[in-house]
């Protein structure tokens, strides 16, 4: 894999992704007074008629876009990950259990959008809305890849949350790399037999990172950005269970419920293997600049680092 | 010309007749289900479906007939009542009310019945429901009408209003709003829960066009439905005053019948009643 130097907020490229999909005349776009954040604006600039402004109402605005996707339209609906869940129960009711197909992008996600403060800082999203039944949950690293896997979201019969991030972060994909990707297929961007370092978000680049460093000790890792946590690509975990032996999961989430969640749950009950977990520790965020909270919250390097090898001793002394 | 409509108001209202006997029977059969906000609700629909409503029994999932948004979802044994009075479900249907596998479910749910538009049970979200079928009618450029069915109590749920400023920003002239003003929510009487005073002067205050009918008079109702219907102007909110339970006078104006059916006893009075 190269090595993209320019950075990319995850928002951007959600926001490119809807031009794209803006062809599909089913395609419509709703915003709930942040269209500027999600990124929705560069459609609403081109697309005025295809767009719908619905206020600060977000609860409205998830049962607006159910009711176009009754009508044949494919709504792509989104505001901060964290008011999307002031909305959970009209996602869940609304939404989820007629199975329409309602696209919704929470943006500005996880602990790194920063200096807003806690009540910003959704940590639990993925893990919300991981429990509802027939919903896709995705979490690209990247412009690129959420561009991709945004336009991939048409072919889905049912509906989708995607969260996105505020900040750029280095590119994990280059114009060659995303075309393998797929909604449901976790990515390997490293490979190696010691440990499988699995990472969603932001956290991708700094997985890949820990891996470097790793490496120079002698522990070799494999890197999967798993980018869609619902449904998991169980094969390849399978595939990494045998190939490794051990697991470590990072997120910028709550470790309870969300990429780690879904990974413990997985490995439980089909290969108990070691698990070690860097997310957010049952707490909330505060406000403070994106590098100095991600130390603050331990979701640095040196965790990863400390969790792989954790997991690799855990792994020998069984 | 004047013989005739009052022949088919008559027509309507025997109509409206026969579904209380389902309401009734079907609750009374589940030994559960909401049999006081359907019997208020009833009269309004059957005069919906019996003249101003577009649907086709033979394809109930024709793209451009008007969709009818059934927003107080507990009120289900009204919607299928009158879904087996044109035709689309059968008695069989009706008295597997709320058993397992049956098409009637406990709430009104579009993936287990025909002829039902929206999944509903939980209060409050029918409304913007009805706006993104109103706003997609538009963009399609289809005559299509989109009527909802609220309860007073329902709104109390603040996301009625995020729809009703939406609507009239939106300026969705296709979207025709009933109030089921029973005067009665689950616990007791709106005005010892929650009253929410003029509800026609609210939604009139957000740029819609409002008329108060009685709930029961069938010939008032088709009237103003046919009103509605040619309207073009706003979305058009119709407060529909009725009695919660009306038909059955021991469910009339009283709150424990909001969610409970009548017993075998009380069936029997029912229909004696009905008939």
């Amino acid at each position: 894999m190269s090595s993209p130097s320019n950075g990319g907020a995850s928002r951007e490229g959600y926001g490119k992704a809807l031009l794209r999909l803006a062809e599909d005349p089913r395609v419509v776009v709703l915003e709930a007074d942040l269209g500027k954040s999600t990124k929705s604006c560069y459609f609403r600039e081109q697309f005025p008629d295809r767009t719908i402004s619905v206020g600060i109402a977000e609860q409205n605005m998830m049962l607006v876009a159910a009711g176009m996707a009754s009508s044949g339209k494919i709504p792509f609906a989104s505001t901060f990950a964290i008011f999307t869940e002031r909305a959970f129960e009209q996602v869940r009711n609304g939404i989820a259990r007629p199975g329409l197909p309602v696209h919704i992008c929470g943006s500005h996600g996880g602990i790194h959008t920063g200096s807003d403060g806690s009540s910003a800082q959704s940590i639990e999203d993925l893990s919300v809305y991981r429990t509802i039944p027939k919903m896709t949950v995705i979490h690209p690293c990247d412009d690129v890849s959420a561009e991709e896997l945004t336009v991939q979201l048409l072919g889905l019969e049912g509906p989708s949350y995607m969260r996105t991030a505020r900040n750029k972060v280095p590119r994990m994909y280059d114009d060659e790399s995303k075309l393998g990707l797929r909604i449901g297929a976790g990515s390997v961007l490293i490979e190696g037999n010691d440990v499988a370092i699995i990472a969603c978000g932001v956290m991708v680049e700094r997985a890949r990172e820990a891996a470097f460093i790793l490496s120079q000790e002698g522990i070799e890792g494999t890197v999967v950005d798993m980018h869609t946590i619902k449904p998991l690509d169980r094969e390849l975990l399978a595939r990494l269970s045998d190939q490794c032996g051990c697991f470590v999961s990072v997120e910028d989430h709550s470790i309870i419920g969300g990429l780690g969640g879904a990974l413990s749950e997985w490995l439980s009950t089909n290969n108990p293997l070691p698990l070690e977990m860097v997310g957010v520790r049952d707490r909330f965020g505060e406000s403070g600049e994106s590098s100095d909270l991600m130390k603050e919250i331990g979701l640095t390097l040196e965790a990863i680092c400390e969790a792989a090898r954790n997991s690799v001793n855990r792994k020998n002394a069984a | 010309m004047g013989e005739g409509v009052d022949e088919r108001i008559a027509e309507l209202e025997e109509m409206a007749r026969l579904c209380r006997i389902d309401i009734v029977k079907m609750t009374n059969a589940a030994g559960a289900g909401h049999p006081g906000g359907s019997l208020s609700a009833i009269d309004c629909m059957v005069a919906l479906y019996g003249t101003t409503l577009r649907f086709d029994t033979n394809n109930p999932r024709w793209e451009d007939r008007d969709r009818f948004i059934m927003s107080k979802g507990h009120a289900s044994p009204a919607m299928y009542a009158i879904l087996h009075q044109i035709g689309i479900l059968d008695e069989h249907d009706l008295m597997g009310f709320r058993t397992l596998g049956s098409v009637c479910q406990g709430h009104v749910d579009m993936n287990w019945t025909e002829g039902v538009d929206f999944s509903a049970g939980s209060l409050g979200m029918g409304l913007s429901f009805g706006l993104g079928c109103a706003l997609s009618a538009r963009m399609d450029s289809s005559e299509r009408s989109i009527w909802v069915m609220l309860g007073d109590g329902e709104t109390q749920e603040g996301q009625i209003w995020e729809a009703v400023m939406a609507a009239n920003y939106h300026n969705v002239s296709n979207l025709r709003v009933i109030v089921d003003r029973n005067r009665i929510q689950n616990d007791d009487f709106m005005d010892v829960q929650m009253e929410i005073g003029d509800i026609g002067e609210k939604f009139a205050s957000f740029g819609w066009d409002v008329r108060e009918v009685d709930g029961h008079d069938m010939a008032a109702l088709v009237k103003v439905f046919n009103w509605a219907d040619s309207s073009n102007d706003s979305p058009v909110a119709i407060i529909a005053n009725t009695t919660k339970g009306k038909g059955v006078s021991f469910m009339e104006d009283n709150p424990s019948f909001h969610g409970k059916a009548p017993n075998s006893q009380e069936l029997v009075i029912a229909l004696e009643e009905l008939s």
